[in-house]
């Protein structure tokens, strides 16, 4: 069954993928292969890094409902991008190459993720419902401490911050590529070399422990991982509120398995598939009038409500 | 067997377990009693390391829990915490194929498909095989997990108040079931009771704990007693000897 699944949404995949670089090809192959081959590429990169992140996290955390966004992992990323431009001066910052940027950015981000995160996750799983209130809080804070520091900066780093603060799909930022690649490549092959362990884990600590595996080493692994699928994401396309639990929502419904060797590849691609298939959409057919984030954020919110409400009502 | 010595463990600066020394022997069931607070779930839990120890050492067969490797020492003894997560749509068949990770690591041969097969039947879960746990009543969801641990085939199986939220029927067809697999395939039992009836009624070893201090351990039909009752559980509860059944009176 999951070999069917698989295979049909690699086709879907492919015919997207051909579609998105054919459809409308009015200009030269040369101008066309490397600029919308690079689009793409960044395209499949943010949809594979979120959807690995969301069964990450959701595994670790022991629930379907919360993921990194909802629990604030983007909006730290934009803080501590925010607060770097404060701390350095915007001009330092778009000085920099946008590697460095990142690098810097990033690996902030894994540390302050750790310390933050790692004591809520690692110690006790807490119930869903303090899990959801510590994520929205958290979430706040961090972007109520963003627009805080855009007030106080100079207008011309606002700028700066402004454009990295919402989701962009039209103007990723093509120049991290080169780095968010092979990071996010290789993040994904970790969890993919641990997804034995991850089924073990999701079962909770106690029983992690029972059958052999150490859940405070995964976890703190895991949470790793999480982060820096994360900062990938959202240095090149910006926060996504709930592209990640519209596309695992969607890899659980379609998929009777529970295990990650299933789960992770089928939530890749039908990641992979939305954002491509929705950005060429979005491109092509309505002409760029509404952002694929608000789409996605609309149908995502969808989701999240029925999934609270179904859990209330158990 | 399990040798505990010297078990000393605090929790929030109160003491739960104050230098508790046991021996557990293999074979049969050990019961784990005591009232409310006693610190009876906390030793269990710390024979199976789901906790660190503060002080003293556990060996299970020789093996120290806190160095053995989580690996080898999760194919000598099995644990069902007290609470357990149900992740959900996970079926009764993959729970219980769960048991088998220590042995296969993710890759399942034709003898872990055979063992989760006999645990599933053991524990009389064939018609719900393909059910997920979310679906089933309490009782057969304990079933399940008891199955799991049970596939996972090793000497020791230690569980912590299985028959919390079971009627009588299901209690008593799990006990059944956990003495029929002591006598038939030489595993070791040791399990926490709340309810010193069922004690008495299917343990070989009853091990009694107060305010973190160990008290009588024996047979049922030997330690069982009036003063007993009022040593360990502080109540007046009488005992009826019926031919060489011990009952407490409720």
């Amino acid at each position: 069954m999951p070999t069917k699944l698989l295979a049909g949404l690699s086709l879907a995949f492919a015919l997207i993928c051909v579609a998105y670089m054919t459809v409308d090809a009015k200009a030269g192959w040369d101008f066309i292969l490397p600029f919308r081959g690079t689009k793409l590429l960044a395209l499949v990169v943010v949809g594979v890094a979120v959807s690995t992140a969301t069964v990450l996290f959701q595994t670790i955390s022991g629930n379907q409902i919360l993921t990194p966004s909802i629990m604030g992992f983007d909006a730290l990323y934009v803080l501590i991008l925010t607060g770097s431009v404060y701390a350095l001066g915007g001009l330092v910052v778009a000085d920099l190459a946008p590697i460095k940027t990142f690098l810097i950015t990033g690996s902030m981000m894994v540390v302050v993720s750790l310390l933050l995160f790692g004591s809520l996750l690692l110690d006790n799983r807490q119930d869903l419902f303090r899990m959801i209130l510590t994520g929205v809080i958290l979430a706040t804070l961090f972007r109520s401490l963003t627009s805080f520091l855009q007030r106080i900066v100079d207008p011309n780093e606002f700028a700066f911050i402004q454009v990295a603060s919402y989701a962009r799909f039209n103007d990723l930022s093509i120049d991290t590529l080169a780095i968010a690649a092979p990071l996010t490549a290789l993040a994904v092959v970790s969890a993919w070399s641990m997804r034995f362990r991850l089924d073990v884990l999701m079962l909770g600590r106690n029983i992690s422990i029972g059958l052999g595996e150490n859940p405070h080493r995964g976890y703190l692994v895991t949470l790793l991982l999480v982060a820096v699928l994360v900062s990938v994401s959202t240095a090149l396309v910006g926060p996504v509120a709930f592209l990640g639990l519209l596309v695992v929502s969607l890899a659980r419904f379609v998929l009777p398995s529970p295990y990650h060797s299933h789960l992770l590849p089928v939530a890749a691609l039908i990641s992979a598939i939305t954002l491509v298939g929705g950005q060429l959409l979005m491109e092509r057919v309505f002409r760029l009038v509404t952002p694929l984030s608000v789409v996605i954020d609309l149908v995502g919110g969808l989701v999240f409500l029925t999934l609270i409400l179904k859990s209330l009502r158990r | 067997m399990i040798t505990a010595s010297n078990i000393t463990h605090q929790h929030n600066g109160k003491p739960v377990l104050k230098d508790v020394s046991v021996q557990i022997p293999g074979g049969g069931i050990t019961a784990l009693v005591g009232p409310n607070g006693a610190g009876k779930s906390t030793l269990l839990s710390l024979i199976a390391r789901l906790q660190p120890l503060q002080s003293g050492q556990v060996l299970v067969n020789g093996l120290d829990v806190q160095t053995t490797p989580a690996r080898n020492m999760a194919r000598t003894l099995a644990i069902l915490p007290q609470t357990t997560e149900v992740t959900p749509r996970l079926t009764v068949a993959e729970l219980v194929g769960f048991g088998r990770y220590p042995h296969h690591r993710g890759r399942p041969g034709p003898q872990d498909v055979a063992k989760v097969d006999e645990a599933i039947e053991t524990f009389d879960l064939t018609d719900f095989r393909d059910r997920p746990l979310d679906s089933l009543s309490g009782g057969q969801r304990q079933r399940a997990f008891v199955a799991m641990v049970f596939a996972q085939d090793t000497e020791y199986v230690l569980l912590d108040e299985p028959l919390n939220n079971l009627d009588i029927a299901a209690s008593r067809s799990l006990m059944q079931t956990l003495q029929g697999l002591t006598r038939d395939h030489g595993r070791t039992v040791v399990i926490v009771l709340h309810d010193i009836n069922y004690a008495c009624a299917y343990a070989d070893t009853m091990i009694t704990l107060t305010d973190g201090r160990l008290g009588p351990c024996g047979t049922p039909g030997d330690i069982v007693s009036d003063a007993m009752m009022q040593q360990v559980f502080r109540t007046d509860a009488r005992i009826l000897r019926v031919g060489d059944r011990v009952l407490v009176e409720a």
